[in-house]
């Protein structure tokens, strides 16, 4: 089986090599036959995606066959992990990683190649282009980090098995959501580059691009909120983001893909930006193989991290190369990228726009700036630094608000100028909401002056109601106009202004949904924890709940033993439920792991742990926090992505556009 | 109107220590003081998680750092020496943030100073743009301009609004 895998990856570089050469040939050079020679390199990158899935195929096949010859399947599987585990081996290590990656390039490539008529040409371009990240990923594949390398010596009888902390359903989930985000954001930038290179007329491109974008925004959204989502469920410290260097590697392209998928609003309206856009394009997709650099290389310590390897090396030059090159056409063509309208004014949507994408980057570079900061501190001081929570929540926070509060403003601005007057107009009602939540927040006990956290959370949330509102009266606003005109219901008619216009509601919801999340956020600083040895019969108190401990029961299986703890949970003298926080011992990899239980309500997380025996008195320690509010912020991601969603269905009717009118000179020897 | 002026002195003189009071309250309750500085130290056993919220399975190292910290506020170190006990013991990268000192001062300056720069290019493009000169459309006619170009601008903004 793994002949089959490692000649199939051969082929696969061989056909991506042939892919990269003929369409690049046929593109610089045109003439008779470079139509043909274009087509045979079309058919090569989609014969590409057949090859590399043939090889993951193998790869997953040899999991759930136990095939222990192969060095990746002995590493991270083993003959009693559960099958979705072993179909999850193919991402869990470094190589298997690589090669799922290369298979989604693949898969995006395919859906490209196969709707090249859209656009003959720039499909041709963006295509040769992804074969040319692809064969990177394919050298590494074939040279550097083979998934197929064998065993040597004796075959061991059973795997080392999977990390017990990739051992939970979102494994399963997680890193695929993940990497179709970050492999997405490839094919935007293919688009970007092929428009450059060639001189493309218009802004047809980014219209072409924009569903792309707006999906793989969409599944990277979803794999970083996975992410914390799984951090939350299993690590069991009761947070959900401890800006490790990984997570802030799948941060970082985010940030600025969300500034690429607002600023090209502008050049597509406006036909401004255009510079700026390809730079931004460009810094999203080398974000994204930054991040993939940092989890690999080991340079940087984290718990995400894999095994520290020689193929940072690799990365280094790729990312070097895509720079050059990306460089060189820019400024061989920038001339193209002129602007075509200038400002009016600085209250205005454009305005909006461009301090939107400087809060962005501000805040992607802060990010950036403090993920590297421990190298730099080595290098300069000779000494590594921590750069943990508290620089990013002194830094983050404050940007992270002024942008929730353009979120609020921006959609009410029009493009080109807004007056004072309309402004007010919009803005009275959803302002006078956010400073009464503001002030209910005081009257109930927050007191924004004792600590500077509990200023951001009171900030926070009048700002995610300035957005939410602002959202509404959008809605309302356009609703009422459609019902006046059809004679339709309210929601009616805001349903059917939603369908007139999907991408810029869809948007609206999007906007919500971050307020949403907000608000899930701005919980943390009033989060309780208690930890406290909890034998039969023993209680322990945390905000209005009682935890009664009844007993301790054991189980075991093939992957792992493990041991609950039986809470009884009260409020007052009401019993409300049982819990059973768990810790696990598994017996491949010799390791132990807590797994936590959480009972979520609008209001808040009750969050156990049974963190083990008391070494001293060899009594259990169970571990409580209480987390308000955190609910909202998986509440506030799916409505982020149900948002995205909304905003890919087509328009129902085609909008119309006043078109700057041309007045005609008067004739000769007209009469005013 | 002397009267009346002493009394919104002497308010907004009570007003302000009643903030500084309750700005204060909590400061010093070791309890507090526990959770502020324990949330500014990392856990050494390679979780790279903050002290106080090391999950990490058998964890040698946590609960001896817990106690160790504590015993810095029963001697009644303020917070600078109290850090500085675990510098000197684990190395600095036991605090979870650069200090403010030297060359570890540049870590808090940047950001700032690249919201700085961004705002005043920002700001520099913004006021370019406006100064740029109409475009002239094409066959040299010129754009509408004035009250044909309000009628417009509002029949567009109803259209795309609807």
């Amino acid at each position: 089986m793994s002949q089959i895998g490692s000649f199939a990856l051969l082929l696969a570089l061989a056909l991506s090599t042939y892919s990269f050469l003929a369409g690049a040939t046929a593109l610089a050079l045109p003439g008779p036959g470079s139509e043909r020679l274009g087509e045979t390199a079309r058919r090569a990158g989609i014969a590409t995606f057949a090859v590399v899935f043939l090889a993951a195929f193998v790869l997953v096949i040899s999991a759930f066959q136990d095939d222990f010859s192969i060095a990746y399947i002995f590493h991270h599987s083993n003959r009693d992990l559960p099958a979705p585990y072993k179909f999850a081996t193919l991402w869990s290590g470094q190589e298997g990683s690589l090669l799922f990656w290369s298979l989604l390039l693949a898969a995006y490539g395919l859906v490209l190649r196969l709707r090249h008529k859209t656009d003959t040409r720039l499909f041709a371009y963006a295509s040769a282009i992804i074969a040319g990240v692809q064969i990177f990923f394919l050298l590494l594949l074939n040279f550097a980090a083979h998934p197929f390398a064998l065993m040597l010596g004796e075959l061991p009888a059973d795997g080392a098995g999977l990390n017990p902390l990739l051992q939970y359903p979102e494994m399963v989930i997680h890193p695929p959501m993940l990497y179709l985000g970050y492999v997405g954001f490839t094919v935007p930038f293919a688009f970007a580059l092929g428009a450059l290179i060639m001189r493309y007329p218009g802004e047809k491109w980014i219209r072409i691009t924009r569903r792309w974008t707006m999906v793989t925004w969409a599944f990277l959204t979803c794999g970083v909120f996975l992410g914390a989502h799984w951090a939350y469920s299993v690590l069991g410290w009761g947070g959900y983001w401890g800006w490790d260097p990984v997570e802030n590697a799948s941060l970082m392209p985010w940030l600025t893909g969300t500034a690429f998928l607002h600023s090209v609003m502008m050049q597509e309206k406006r036909g401004m930006l255009k510079m700026w856009n390809m730079w931004l394009i460009f810094a999203t997709f080398w974000l994204a193989i930054l991040g993939t650099f940092l989890t690999r290389s080991g340079i940087i310590s984290s718990v995400h991290a894999f095994a520290q390897s020689s193929i940072g090396g690799w990365f280094k030059w790729f990312l070097l190369l895509t720079l050059a090159t990306f460089t060189f056409f820019f400024f061989k063509n920038k001339s193209h990228l002129r602007s075509e309208h200038k400002l009016e004014s600085l209250i205005s949507r454009e305005s909006s726009f461009l301090f939107n994408n400087l809060l962005l980057l501000l805040a992607c570079f802060t990010v950036l700036w403090g993920t590297w900061f421990p190298l730099i501190s080595e290098y300069v001081q000779g000494n590594k630094v921590t750069v943990g929570p508290p620089f990013y929540n002194k830094v983050a926070i404050p940007v992270a608000l002024l942008l929730l509060l353009l979120t609020a403003v921006g959609p009410l601005l029009a493009w080109r100028k807004t007056s004072f007057e309309s402004l007010k107009r919009n803005f009275m009602w959803p302002a006078l909401g956010a400073l009464a939540v503001g002030i209910l927040m005081v009257i109930f006990g927050v007191r924004p002056w004792q600590d500077i956290s509990y200023l951001y959370a009171l900030m926070a949330a009048m700002l995610a109601t300035l957005v939410g509102l602002a959202v509404a009266s959008e809605f309302i606003r356009g609703g009422r106009v459609i019902s006046r005109h059809t004679g339709q219901g309210l929601l009616a008619s805001m349903v059917h202004l939603f369908h007139r216009n999907t991408r810029r509601y869809g948007g609206y919801i999007v906007h919500f949904g971050v307020a949403v999340v907000i608000v899930g956020i701005l919980g943390t600083p009033f989060n309780q924890g208690k930890e406290q040895e909890m034998g039969f019969g023993d209680k322990m108190t945390i905000g209005p709940y009682t935890l009664l401990c009844e007993s301790y029961t054991q189980d075991d299986n093939p992957n792992y033993s493990n041991e609950w703890a039986i809470i009884s949970v009260f409020k007052g003298d009401r019993k409300i439920d049982t819990m059973y926080p768990e810790r696990r011992f598994y017996k491949a990899s010799q390791q132990p792991q807590t797994l936590p239980r959480i009972r979520s309500s609008y209001k808040e997380d009750l969050y156990l742990t049974y963190e083990g025996l008391n070494e001293q008195t060899g009594r259990p320690i169970l571990k409580a926090h209480l987390n308000p509010l955190v609910m909202w912020l998986w509440v506030g991601v799916l409505i982020m992505i149900g948002g995205t969603l909304l905003g890919l269905i087509p328009n129902a009717a085609p909008l119309r556009v006043a078109a700057p009118a041309r007045i005609q000179p008067a004739p000769a020897g007209a009469v005013d | 109107m002397i009267k009346t002026n002493r009394i919104f002195r002497r308010g907004w003189q009570l007003t302000l220590l009643s903030l500084a009071v309750s700005a204060f309250l909590g400061a010093g309750d070791e309890g507090t003081r526990f959770n502020s500085l324990g949330h500014r130290l990392m856990c050494v056993c390679s979780c790279s998680q903050i002290l106080l919220e090391c999950n990490h399975v058998g964890c040698t190292y946590s609960d001896r750092m817990r106690g160790e910290l504590m015993a810095s506020l029963d001697r009644g170190e303020n917070d600078d020496l109290a850090l500085q006990d675990f510098v000197q013991k684990y190395g600095p990268t036991v605090l979870a943030a650069p200090t403010a000192v030297g060359f570890n001062r540049v870590a808090w300056i940047m950001p700032f100073l690249a919201l700085a720069l961004g705002l005043m290019t920002t700001i520099f493009i913004v006021l370019a743009w406006k100064r740029r000169p109409a475009l002239a459309a094409p066959g040299g006619v010129m754009p509408v301009s004035g009250g044909d170009l309000e009628h417009f601008r509002s029949q567009a903004r109803k259209d795309t609004e609807l």
